[in-house]
């Protein structure tokens, strides 16, 4: 069983239940905030005040990162034996009408995430200008996925509310109207 | 790190991490993201009250203190409008990303990259930007 794909009533509540560990061990679960650590790390701090913090603080989280590392590892090599995602047959077919001929097939889209995509400059540009606005968005808004819409809603927190919302204008923009203009024609 | 490890594997077998999932969840497709986010959100929701109410220590004996977020609407809706649309193209926000570095999906590095060089200039212009 723990090799089919996990439904969202074993992966919701287990997400709740890391968050809360992180709670009892005075941290906190927000993950964009290490992009901040490791640009600190990587010495932003001589260029800008903003990246001078005290990075031993903030080290609990790097292990996080590497403990996710690990897990990506451990799941996709041991724990998925067939890792096409079973999306619905709409979703197939509004992706292959953009070009994306994987949906359905595949865990991630191999028009952008194999090695054959990156022989094309356009792939490049792509996933490093949706790198930009996600390292970018998170720390302007402080908080991403697991800050905002898990931590900072379970805290029932309003700035979290508007975060959110904020996700979901940007998403759906990009999804139904960018997505045509990017990878249509 | 342990809880790190555990989250990585609780998202790739859920396929959180998966861009089809991320695009279905923006086409409103399918159930599946909203069961994953509404259901931690409840059971989350659960855990901090009775975290909060009972008062318990740490486990290394600290009152615990959960933050409010700092009030402001500008750079939540603007950031977070941002963050979306990063989102919805890269199909994964910054836990995944490691994950599926980790998974071995390579072009992920330069999402990561990306990222870096996002939060980056997010630091160099945070001065001029309202928030």
């Amino acid at each position: 069983m723990i090799y089919q794909p996990w439904p969202w009533y074993v992966a919701g509540p287990l997400i709740a239940f890391l968050m809360a560990i992180l709670i009892l061990m005075g941290k906190k679960f927000g993950m964009s905030s290490n992009l901040e650590t490791f640009c600190s790390i990587g010495g932003a701090g001589k260029f800008v005040d903003y990246f001078k913090t005290d990075v031993k603080s903030k080290r609990w989280n790097l292990f996080v990162v590497l403990g996710s590392v690990i897990g990506g590892f451990i799941a996709a090599h041991y724990l998925t034996p067939n890792d096409a995602v079973d999306i619905a047959p709409k979703t197939v077919e509004k992706l292959q009408g953009l070009g994306f001929e994987s949906a359905g097939t595949a865990y991630l889209p191999t028009e952008l995430f194999s090695m054959e995509a990156l022989t094309e400059p356009k792939v490049w540009i792509i996933l490093l200008v949706a790198g930009i606005l996600v390292g970018f968005g998170t720390r302007y808004a402080s908080g991403c996925t697991s800050g905002h819409a898990i931590s900072g809603l379970s805290n029932l927190q309003k700035p979290s509310l508007i975060a959110v919302i904020g996700f979901f204008i940007g998403g759906l923009v990009m999804v139904h109207l960018l997505y045509p203009l990017i990878f249509g024609a | 790190m342990i809880v790190g490890t555990i989250l990585g594997i609780t998202l790739y077998k859920s396929e959180a991490a998966s861009w089809f999932r991320i695009y279905e969840m923006f086409q409103f497709d399918s159930f599946h993201m909203y069961g994953i986010i509404g259901s931690a959100l409840v059971v989350g929701i659960i855990l901090v009250q009775v975290i909060k109410r009972s008062k318990v220590k740490s486990f290394f004996g600290e009152p615990i203190k959960i933050e409010d977020k700092e009030k402001s609407f500008t750079r939540y809706i603007a950031g977070g409008t941002l963050f979306g649309l990063g989102w919805a193209l890269a199909g994964a926000c910054p836990g995944p990303m490691y994950i599926l570095a980790g998974a071995g999906y390579w072009p992920i590095f330069v999402v990561i990259f990306g990222a870096l060089l996002g939060a980056f200039l997010y630091g160099v212009l945070s001065p001029k930007l309202p928030h």
